[in-house]
């Protein structure tokens, strides 16, 4: 079996070696002529080549974007409206009545993410929460219990939103048993709240494990000499946990509460997949009507669609400035101790 | 008794408190909220269509029992009737409206007329395998799944490359700029490809890379968690082997690939099961650069076919068991690197 598996190694190795070794003459040369700094600049190259045009271009050319109109797809072909973009999506004449909006579904999308991003985010941190400290405690098979919460993680959100579609729809493995307990079948994808709902217990299901796992980390970096001395001054289990468990794990769980705000902000695949952004406009959230606006609908407006992805942009440069802020000072405290 | 005491007892012979109660309440209910769904839809990926329509549905597929009978071409589906002459098992011939032609199968001459609300069909736990072998022959899915191997394989052999090019580079020479190039690596984990669809799309056309699978690659695969992930472990490998190295004249670029890579191995492990699962699951970027049939990977063909009028859940739901197998092989025997590197890093 092992000279098997060398051979099925040699076959991947063997050609990129021979790539490796066909290229270092050429390289010598130039590391000669250029000396180290030449090599830096070989080593850097690729990698900042393909972010520079795939990543940081495309920022550059958004914010320019989102300051034009018409339907032309390159930039040179596109009128420049200034602030006219933002101005149309921001445009109500009554704030309280969403349907005044010019752009009633951006309004719509960024309702129901707002909504979406509070909801989810605080189931998300209660049930990682709870799961980690059970994880954290004596039980048998803790591997196989932390697995059993991790599987989703993996899925594809493709994978995911058929999975619950396939059990939400009208007849339905959760109505058949909500029937076989007496009980009124539901239309879980037809009715808004319930669609609604759905999409967040669907994207708390899939990412619960991510979570619990950062959080899992964080109480077993507690120190176990903490819990030996507040046994031993027979301190009761709920102070432990206020005293002790909580505050130490604060870090983490600022960490992880961020984290997954940012993700919530940008909700899409699995909400897609499983209601369309239907029924109606119930589960329509931003980052599907950029999508919307940009590509899919027959109305298509580039212009407007980057200037409400560079809105969402600004929220989650806010979301990340704070979370490197926290964990640089997680780093630092932990440099202290 | 106390034979099976162990079960309920805790570790350490202590009694019994209300936080174990909640402990395997919690337990079980995730397990069977995290793995029925998973079980249920490999259970009615083997149902047939029929069967997919029953309601309430059954938890094991069943195929009818068929027999073959001379005189007639195809297998003849079996059914229990039940009348005034008792119980017996006989084979359909045809059905016109609410009444069947069925015949005994000992006895293929006299067709008995039989209403069909009389008689349920006999079936044994069966799989439908169909589900599976025709999305291959009949639809493109084989040509989804190449694409997709193309495109996971590809993406995470560049990543690879590029990025630890750049941790070398990054983590191994002390230069002017160092930091900088290093800020804008951090930068750009704020900016998620939501943010820049609509720009990097006007790229992607003007490469000339819409509708390729490549348009697909190349924007994924300068990761700046991967960049920092490898230097952070690069860091840890002394000096001094490098040192000793050039002394040997060996070229930096030997020192790289003989030295640096083959030390980076674990991290590199990691950083690749990182990007077979990213680049395997990726959806919405592949949903925009790809419009023809011919280009879609796995996860667009089956958001296609999910879209359509007249779903075809037989089929989606196997071609979803499909497309979920290499991600759960990867849970299976790779799970150890993915938590260890969250756990460690935070990576996602």
């Amino acid at each position: 079996m092992a000279p098997m598996k060398q051979m099925g190694w040699a076959v991947v190795t063997a050609p990129l070696a021979l790539a490796a070794s066909a290229i270092d003459p050429p390289l010598r040369l130039w590391q000669r002529w250029t000396g180290q700094s030449g090599m830096i600049v070989f080593f850097l190259i690729p990698n900042l080549a393909i972010f520079g045009t795939f990543v940081l271009l495309p920022l550059v050319i958004n914010i320019a974007y989102s300051m034009t109109s018409g339907s032309a797809l390159f930039l040179q072909d596109r009128s420049f409206v200034g602030l006219s973009q933002y101005a149309t999506l921001l445009d109500c004449q009554n704030y309280a009545d969403l349907s005044t909006c010019s752009q009633d579904q951006f309004w719509i999308a960024l309702r129901n993410t707002a909504a979406f991003v509070v909801l989810e985010v605080t189931g998300l941190i209660v049930a990682a929460t709870v799961t980690a400290l059970i994880l954290n405690r004596e039980i048998r098979a803790r591997g196989f219990w932390r697995a059993v919460f991790f599987f989703p993680v993996l899925l594809s959100p493709v994978v995911v939103g058929l999975i619950w579609r396939w059990i939400l729809q009208r007849d339905g493995l959760l109505n058949a048993m909500l029937i076989g307990g007496g009980m009124e079948p539901v239309n879980w994808l037809i009715e808004r709240n319930w669609a609604f709902t759905a999409t967040i217990g669907v994207t708390i299901w899939a990412h619960l494990g991510f979570y619990t796992l950062i959080l899992l980390a964080g109480l077993q970096a507690i120190p176990r000499d903490l819990y030996e001395a507040a046994e031993m001054d027979g301190t009761r289990p709920s102070r432990v946990f206020w005293r002790i468990t909580l505050p130490l794990l604060l870090p983490n769980l600022l960490v992880v509460i961020v984290l997954s705000l940012i993700r919530a902000v940008q909700v899409f695949d699995e909400a897609f997949v499983l209601t369309g952004g239907g029924p109606g406009t119930a589960t329509l959230y931003l980052t599907q009507y950029i999508y919307e606006v940009g590509f899919a609908s027959l109305l298509k407006n580039p212009g407007l669609a980057s200037a409400a992805s560079i809105l969402m942009g600004l929220v989650l440069v806010v979301l990340t400035l704070i979370q490197l802020a926290i964990s640089r000072r997680n780093e630092q405290r932990g440099r202290l101790k | 008794m106390t034979r099976i005491a162990f079960l309920w007892q805790r570790r350490g012979g202590k009694g019994w408190h209300w936080t174990d109660v909640v402990t395997w309440l919690w337990l079980g209910a995730g397990l069977i909220i995290m793995f029925g769904p998973a079980f249920w839809l490999v259970m009615s990926s083997f149902k047939s269509p029929a069967q997919l329509a029953e309601f309430p549905p059954s938890l094991l597929p069943y195929v009818n029992s068929t027999v073959v009978v001379e005189g007639h071409e195809n297998p003849l589906p079996l059914f229990t009737v039940t009348d005034d002459t008792g119980t017996r098992v006989l084979a359909e011939v045809r059905r016109v409206g609410t009444v069947a032609q069925m015949i005994d199968p000992a006895d293929p001459e006299t067709v008995h007329k039989v209403p069909i609300n009389t008689r349920e069909p006999v079936r044994s736990v069966g799989f439908a395998w169909n589900n599976y072998l025709d999305p291959f022959v009949h639809f493109d899915f084989f040509l989804y799944l190449r694409n997709s191997v193309f495109v996971t394989t590809m993406a995470t052999l560049i990543t690879l490359l590029t990025n630890s090019m750049a941790a070398f580079a990054l983590s191994k020479y002390q230069f002017r700029g160092a930091n900088a190039v290093l800020f804008v690596v951090v930068a750009t984990l704020m900016i998620p490809l939501s943010v820049i669809l609509v720009p990097l799309y006007s790229i992607i056309s003007a490469a000339g890379l819409f509708n390729s699978l490549w348009g697909v690659i190349l924007p994924t695969v300068a990761t700046p968690t991967g960049v920092f992930l490898l230097r952070q472990y690069m860091l840890t490998i002394p000096d001094e082997l490098l040192e000793a190295a050039r002394m040997d004249h060996a070229s930096e670029w030997q020192i790289y690939w003989r030295i640096v890579l083959p030390l980076t191995a674990p991290a590199l492990a990691v950083l690749a099961i990182f990007s077979v699962v990213w680049r395997w699951n990726d959806f919405l970027w592949p949903l925009i650069v790809l419009s023809r049939k011919e280009v879609y990977t796995l996860q667009v063909g089956l958001n296609s076919y999910a879209g359509e009028l007249n779903v075809q859940w037989h089929f989606i739901l196997a071609m979803t068991v499909v497309t979920m197998i290499p991600v759960v092989l990867v849970f299976l025997f790779l799970q150890r690197f993915i938590t260890t590197g969250i756990a460690g890093s935070g990576l996602k």
